[in-house]
This record gives structure tokens, sequence and C-alpha cells, in this order.
């Protein structure tokens, strides 16, 4: 492709990924592989520790779509990941197996985001925070209502009890994985794809998308019904993982300053970063956890140091010095 | 009668509620921020009002001579060198660090002073109530509060039409390049409406305090009250904080008396009504926005 | 009275400015002309510090104010009529006028005397700005900036979005607040106006200066290939 410049004519290749990315790309289809061989090789306290980070991954991954490459700030999407495991509980009772239940969690959550996403982007950007959060709210409240969801107490899951504990476990742990998998890399393909150039264009700058057509809203409210879909997704893997559902704490806005906490630490904005996240956190996690509210304490001042110093979070720190990208979803151009 | 009564009630929770949403509008329109750890401030208020009534036994309708000029100082301190800072990242750091400090007050209020929660002891005035009529009394606290909320939005008034501070701050509010080339120093204007908005904060505290109980982890339901009574009452519009408040206020009280537990999530209901059909509020701006 | 030196400024990727250089003294116009996104804008809105510049320097009589924030500039004496009036919506005629008071520079400028340059204004100071036309906005738009007390007066754009008769009236004030020794630096797209005001001109291009005179000096040829920067580019099609 040759480029016409100020200066004069100079040629230019631009391609879709490097070498380096590809290898990025097989080395993490091994990572996988290699996880999954991990209930035949160590005691369910590790992969119940890995269950409830790769749930974390999928909710930080969710949030990071729509903070990182929409610009759009949620503290509610808690709300999803209440109906994904409220949608497992319905289904249960009704006699299907839960773990059937997660691709219709999925579902059910995406669907519900349509209506509310008409609601919720009629508020200005930084007003949005605020109204997903109260639809978390009203969503809690509402279903507090239930006596056979269990109300405000909670309830168990059923459709569990007879299958062997071990076997379960391990299903559970699977179930985690192909989730945590299947979400960053449909993360991965949404970004390459079109789209993702739109999105790409939109985190950058959105007033200058819209003037080259990009067609903003339509693209925000994609990424915020697959954001929920994936809440979702974490929220039916929850109830699966805990065996039973307590209201107050599925709607909890503390989910969200997980995500916003995993997503700030290892980097908004790039697929990697919720990754690195992640790990932070579930290792901050094992072991401040103890000391309760000075934990949390810590946590929050962080994500404010982070915020206004390191905006770029971890990952982004190692992608400008190494110019890595593992899951490369840009153009390079190389002279 | 029920009806009328909560009808009353609502009204007069309404004053609470605007005196809630006035700064988190004031912050908003004039410096572009939404604070979602206002109503953890207003909540760590209402805590160091506690903290000077068991130190000094000051009688707790006094502590806001100390409390809110603090405050007042605590806010512009906080836009000058925090959220300024954030407004430089990006636009949308500040919600980021304001969640953060959500957190970090909710929690150092747990370890300070346990979950438990508290109020103010105002005496008699608790009982106090003015009967209207036969059937219908107004409680004192509840007018007072109201009445206290009335005389802060109409200061506020005079305060942004009548001084040159506050013409300065319209003027930011504005247009801030405008405002700047015009020799407004803007960040010290920011901070100044911060300041209000924080000394509206503590006002709104204590209110609380006073009018019912307070938590360690109360703070965000007031953030919730305050922001639906700015949308249903018109972002940027000050007196619109108050009829928004009105609004939120009567729709909780009469969902109160449809279903006992039912009054937040009625209140939650209107605010998206009015989201769905009338996005804009229901008074026009009069600060732009 | 003012001296940009070597001035260069970026916005982002592009580069606005490159080594900028002028000077302006007290009594004196200065008209700086060419082509939208010349950097005719942008040069104005550095020198009263609304970008950084990435190189050079600024300085008020003999002292540098490069680094100073906007409003310590205004302080010091430096006013700008920003391109498209830019009023403040919420406030009256009278309340705009004033927020150039806030700087509490000291000087001769008071409303009254800004009533008196524009008679119909005393009248109507407690109309909101919208009720206002375009010509009537301008004029609150220089009693905003008067009102700061300047030594320099920035004017960006004056004639834009205005009749020529309405035009004419604005410029006309000019001889009155030269005459007590305030340095004005215009930024007119429109030539024959700005060379009717001026004692010097300069033209910009893609951020570089390429012709500087005074009036009497300027052909049109000269001023042509200055503005649009034809000489010395054969090939057509090619970026102006």
């Amino acid at each position: 492709m040759m480029a016409r410049t100020a200066t004069g004519t100079s040629t230019v290749r631009v391609t879709r990924s490097r070498r380096s990315a590809l290898w990025g790309l097989i080395g993490a289809a091994v990572v996988v592989i290699l996880l999954a061989t991990l209930p035949y090789v160590v005691f369910a306290d590790v992969t119940d520790l890995l269950v409830n980070a790769f749930i974390l991954l999928v909710l930080a991954s969710m949030w990071n779509l729509l903070a990182g490459y929409c610009g759009l700030i949620s503290v509610g999407q808690q709300a999803y990941i209440g109906v994904g495991a409220y949608t497992v509980l319905v289904l249960a009772q009704n006699g299907i197996n839960p773990f059937i239940g997660i691709p219709v969690a999925v579902l059910v959550a995406a669907v519900i985001a349509v209506p509310v996403s008409f609601l919720v982007f009629r508020l200005r950007a930084e007003y949005f925070a605020i109204g997903t959060w109260v639809v978390a709210e009203v969503f809690f409240l509402v279903l507090i209502r239930f006596r056979s969801l269990g109300g405000g107490t909670g309830t168990g899951l059923p459709g569990l009890a007879l299958i062997d504990p071990t076997f379960r476990q391990a299903l559970t742990y699977w179930s985690a994985l192909a989730v945590a998998a299947a979400a960053l890399l449909g993360t991965y393909l949404l970004l390459s794809s079109r789209m993702g150039l739109d999105l790409t264009a939109i985190r950058d700058n959105e007033v200058a998308a819209r003037s080259v057509g990009v067609r903003v809203t339509w693209a925000q409210r994609i990424v915020y019904i697959v954001s929920a879909g994936g809440c979702g997704a974490g929220g039916a893997l929850l109830i699966i993982s805990q065996l039973n559902v307590l209201a107050s704490a599925i709607f909890s806005v503390s989910w969200s300053a997980k995500m916003i906490f995993i997503a700030l630490i290892g980097g908004v904005g790039s697929i990697e970063g919720p990754i690195v996240g992640t790990a932070v956190y579930t290792v901050i996690q094992q072991t401040l956890a103890q000391f309760g509210a000075w934990y949390l304490i810590l946590l929050g001042a962080v994500a404010v140091v982070v915020a206004m110093f390191l905006p770029r979070g971890i990952w982004g720190v190692i992608t400008d010095r190494l110019h890595l990208q593992v899951f490369p979803v840009g153009y390079w151009l190389h002279r | 009668m029920n009806w009328v009564n909560a009808i009353i009630q609502g009204i007069l929770l309404g004053g609470l509620y605007a005196l809630f949403a006035c700064g988190l509008s004031l912050l908003f329109g004039v410096v572009r921020v939404v604070n979602l750890a206002h109503g953890d401030f207003a909540v760590l208020a209402a805590y160091l009002a506690l903290a000077v009534i068991t130190t000094t036994h000051v009688p707790a309708l006094l502590t806001f001579i100390v409390v809110a000029p603090f405050f007042a100082l605590v806010g512009y301190a906080l836009q000058r060198i925090i959220i300024q800072k954030s407004l430089e990242v990006s636009p949308l750091t500040t919600l980021l660090v304001t969640f953060g400090l959500s957190v970090v007050i909710q929690n150092l209020l747990l370890v300070t002073f346990s979950a438990d929660s508290h109020s103010f002891d105002v005496g008699s005035l608790v009982s106090a109530s003015l009967r209207v009529t036969p059937e219908l009394s107004i409680g004192a606290v509840s007018l007072m509060i109201f009445l206290t909320a009335v005389v802060v939005l109409v200061g506020l008034q005079l305060f942004l039409s009548r001084t040159a501070m506050g013409r300065a701050i319209r003027a930011t509010a504005d247009d801030q390049e405008a405002s700047s080339i015009s020799g407004v120093n803007t960040r010290h204007v920011f901070g100044i409406a911060a300041a209000i908005a924080f000394a509206t904060v503590a006002l709104a505290g204590l209110a609380l305090g006073t009018y019912s109980s307070f938590d360690p982890s109360g703070g965000p339901a007031r953030l919730i009250f305050a922001f639906e009574a700015v949308i249903i009452g018109g972002v940027g519009s000050l007196w619109g904080t108050l009829v928004g408040g009105i609004i939120l206020g009567i729709a909780q009280a009469v969902g109160a008396q449809v279903d006992p537990s039912g009054g937040v999530l009625a209140g939650h209901l209107v605010f998206l009504a009015v989201l769905a059909l009338r996005p804009q509020g229901l008074i026009r701006a009069r600060l732009a926005g | 009275m003012l001296e940009v030196l070597q001035l260069t400024v970026r916005h982002g990727y592009l580069q606005a400015l490159t080594d900028v250089s002028l000077t302006v003294s007290a009594g004196e116009t200065v008209a700086i002309m060419g082509a939208n996104g010349a950097g005719k804008s942008t040069l104005l809105r550095s020198i009263v510090g609304l970008h950084r510049p990435t190189a050079g320097s600024i300085s008020l009589e003999g002292r540098p104010i490069t680094t100073l924030p906007t409003h310590a500039r205004v302080r010091e004496g430096i006013a700008l009529v920003p391109e498209g009036r830019r009023l403040f919506p919420s406030l009256s005629v009278e309340e705009n006028v004033l927020v150039g008071r806030t700087a509490g520079r000291p000087g001769p400028w008071t409303t009254d005397r800004v009533y008196q340059l524009f008679p119909w204004m005393g009248e109507r100071r407690h109309e909101p700005t919208v009720h206002l036309s375009g010509g009537e906005q301008q004029a609150v738009a220089i009693g905003r900036a008067l009102m700061t007390n300047p030594r320099v007066l920035l004017l960006d754009e004056l004639s834009l979005g205005l009749a020529p008769v309405m035009v004419q009236r604005i410029y006309g004030v000019l001889p009155q607040l030269v005459k007590d020794g305030m340095a004005v630096l215009l930024v007119e797209q429109d030539v024959r106006q700005a060379l009717r005001v001026a004692n010097r001109f300069q033209c910009l291009l893609e951020g570089r200066t390429t012709l500087e005179g005074t009036p009497a000096e300027a052909t049109t040829a000269k001023i042509e290939a200055a503005y649009f920067g034809l000489a010395g580019r054969a090939a057509p099609g090619s970026p102006a």
C-alpha cells in the first residue's frame, strides 16, 4: 500500500498481526488445555479457587468491554449477574440441569438488557453509572418479592444433589474454564471484527468516530447486551459453584467494585488487562481477606491511585514498554 | 386520611432529598463531575457530628456550625487535589476515583464506628408535631428539614445570581474556556463550587441523622435518591431538585402506604418512568448543562 | 509590548504552528491572515494560554508569560475576543460584560464606558444574550474583553457571520481603543478588511509565516501566493 505524504511518497505495509501474536494465541490454547487437566491433578480447593478466579475474569472482561471500548462506566452489571443466577435457579426448580442453564442464563440476561439499554442510554455518560446502579437495585427489589425464589433470605439450588461431589466440582470447574475461554475468545473475535474497529474508534474519540459514520449508539448497545450476557454467565456459574443464592449478595454493588478494581489494575481497554488484574486481585484476596474491612480500604485506595496515575493499568505499562500484545486487535504499520 | 398524611410526609421528605440532591447537581453543573461517594460523604458528616457531640456535648442541632464549614474545606481540597487531577486523566476517571473513595469511606467508618446505626438525639423535637387539622399533623423535624432545604436553595439562588463569585460560577458552568479568557480562575471556581456542594452534603447528612438513622453502609442509598431527585426534577435546575425530591418523596410515601416494603421500589419505578417518558426532567434547565 | 518568539504548537499529532514569531507594539494593530486551518486561531489561543507550546516563548513587556495559566495572563493584560463570540448563555448582557472584572486588573474600563462605546447596549443590558443579533453579540464579547483592562487585545475573526455593515461598525471602534496605547492583534479571513485597519500584517500557511509587511507593500499577487501557497508548487491536485 502506497501512502502519499506531504514530504513525498513512502511505502508502508499494513498487516493484521505480527507473528509473535500468532504464538500468543497458540500459547493461550495450550494454557487452556493444561488448565483443563487440573481436576485430575490437584485437590478441589485449588479448582474452587480457580472457579472464582474464572468468574471474576469473565465479569471483569465484560466490564472492560463497556468501559474500555465504549467509554461507558457501569456500576450496575450486578443486575445481570443476578438475572443469570436466578435463571438457573428457576430452570433447576423446574427440573432442568443447572449446567444446561448456563447458556440459557446468557440468553435471558442479553434479552433483558435490550429494553434496559433504551432506558439507561438516555442518560449522559456521567449519570449512566448511577442509572445502571438503580436498575440493579430495581431488579433486586422486584426479585425479593418472590417467595418461590427464596425472597430476601435466599434459597438452595436443587438438581445437583445426586451428582458425586468430586465430579460436580470438576464439572463446575470445566464449565467455568469454558465460559472464561469463550468470553475471552468472543471478546477477541468481536474486537477483531468490523465492529471492533468501530469500537476502537469510539474508544479513542467518540465525536470523531461519529463524524466518519460509525454508528456509535448501535455499537454501544451491542456491547451492552454482550456484556450483560457475559455477566449472566458469571451469575449462573456463581449459583452453581455456591449451590445457593442470596439476593442481597448476588445483586450487591460489591461485584461492580471487584470488576472495576480488576479492570483498573490490569488495564482498561485491552483483552489481556483483565487477566492480569484477576491474577493480582486473587493474590491480594487470598492473602489479605482475613483483615476484613482494612483489605477493602486498601482495595479502594489502590483503585483511586491507579485510576489517577496509572490509567492503563499494569498491562498498559507492559504493552508500552515491550510492545507486546497477546491478543492483537489492532493493525501494525511496518516501514 | 392516611393517604393525605402520606402525601404530606412525602412532600416534606422531598426537602431532605433536595438537600442531598442540590450538592450533586451543583458539582455536576459546574465541574461536570458525578461524585459516586456523595452519599458516603453525607454519612461521614453525620458521624463527624456524632464525634463532636460525644466529645463536646454540643446540642445536635448546632453541630452544623462546625461540620458544614469543615466539609466546605474538605470539598475545596478534594476538588483541587484529587478531582482536578482525575479530570485531566479522562472525564470518566472521576467516576472511578469517587467510587474508590466510596469504598474507602464506608469501610473506614465501619472500622472506626462499627456497623451499628445511630441517630441524633434532639430531645422532645422528635415527637413534636404541628396539628393542622384534628386528623392531620406534621412532624416538627420533617418541617424543619424542609424549611432548611428551602432556605439553602434560596441562599444558593441568591448567591449565584447576585454575587461576583456566583456570576463567575455560572459563567464557568456555561463555558469553561470563555470563562478563563475573561480572567476567571476556573480551578478556584471549581473548588468553590465543590466547597458549597460539600457544605450542603454536610447539612444533608445532619438532616438524615435527625430525621432517621445512619450507618456506615447507608451512603449508596442516599446517592441513588439524590440522583433520582436530580433526574426527575431536571438536570441543571436548582429548584428542579426540590421538585424532584418532592415527587420522589411522595412516590415513596404513597408506595409505602400500598405496601410497607414497597416504598423505595415505588420511587425507583417513578424515576424509571420519568427517564422513559421525559428524560429532561420536569423543569427546564436554568443553569445551562 | 507583546513578543512571540519561534512558537511551535501541536494538537495531538498535528503540528499547528511551526516557528512563528511576531511583535506588536503599543498603539499598533497587526493583522494575521490566512486560509482556514492555517493556524491563526491557534496562534491567538496560544498567546492567551489555551494551548501549551512545545517550543518557543511569549513575553509581555519583556516579562515571559509562556508558563502562566490563562487567567494569570489576563491579569497581566492580555484579552481575547474568541472566534464565535462565546458569550455565556445563562447570563444577561451586563453580567457577561461584568465577568471581565473578575481578574481585577486596574484601568479605565467600566460598564459605563463600554455602554458609551456601544450606545445601544445600555438599554438592553438585562436581556439574555440569545436575543441579540450576531453583531450585537460581537459587541458584548468585545465589551467583556475590554473590562479586563487589557494592554494587548486579541481579536479572532470578528467578521465571521456578520453582515458587512456590521463588520464596518465593529471595526470602527478600533481607533478609539488604540489611541490609548492598546496593542491589537487581530485574525481576519477577509483580507481587504484586515489591510484596511492594520499597521502591519503577517500571513500564515500550514502553521508557518509566509509573508510579512505593511499594507502599502501588499500586492494581490504576493498575498495570494502567501495565503494559498501556490508559489513553488507545480502539481495540480496537491494539498493546498
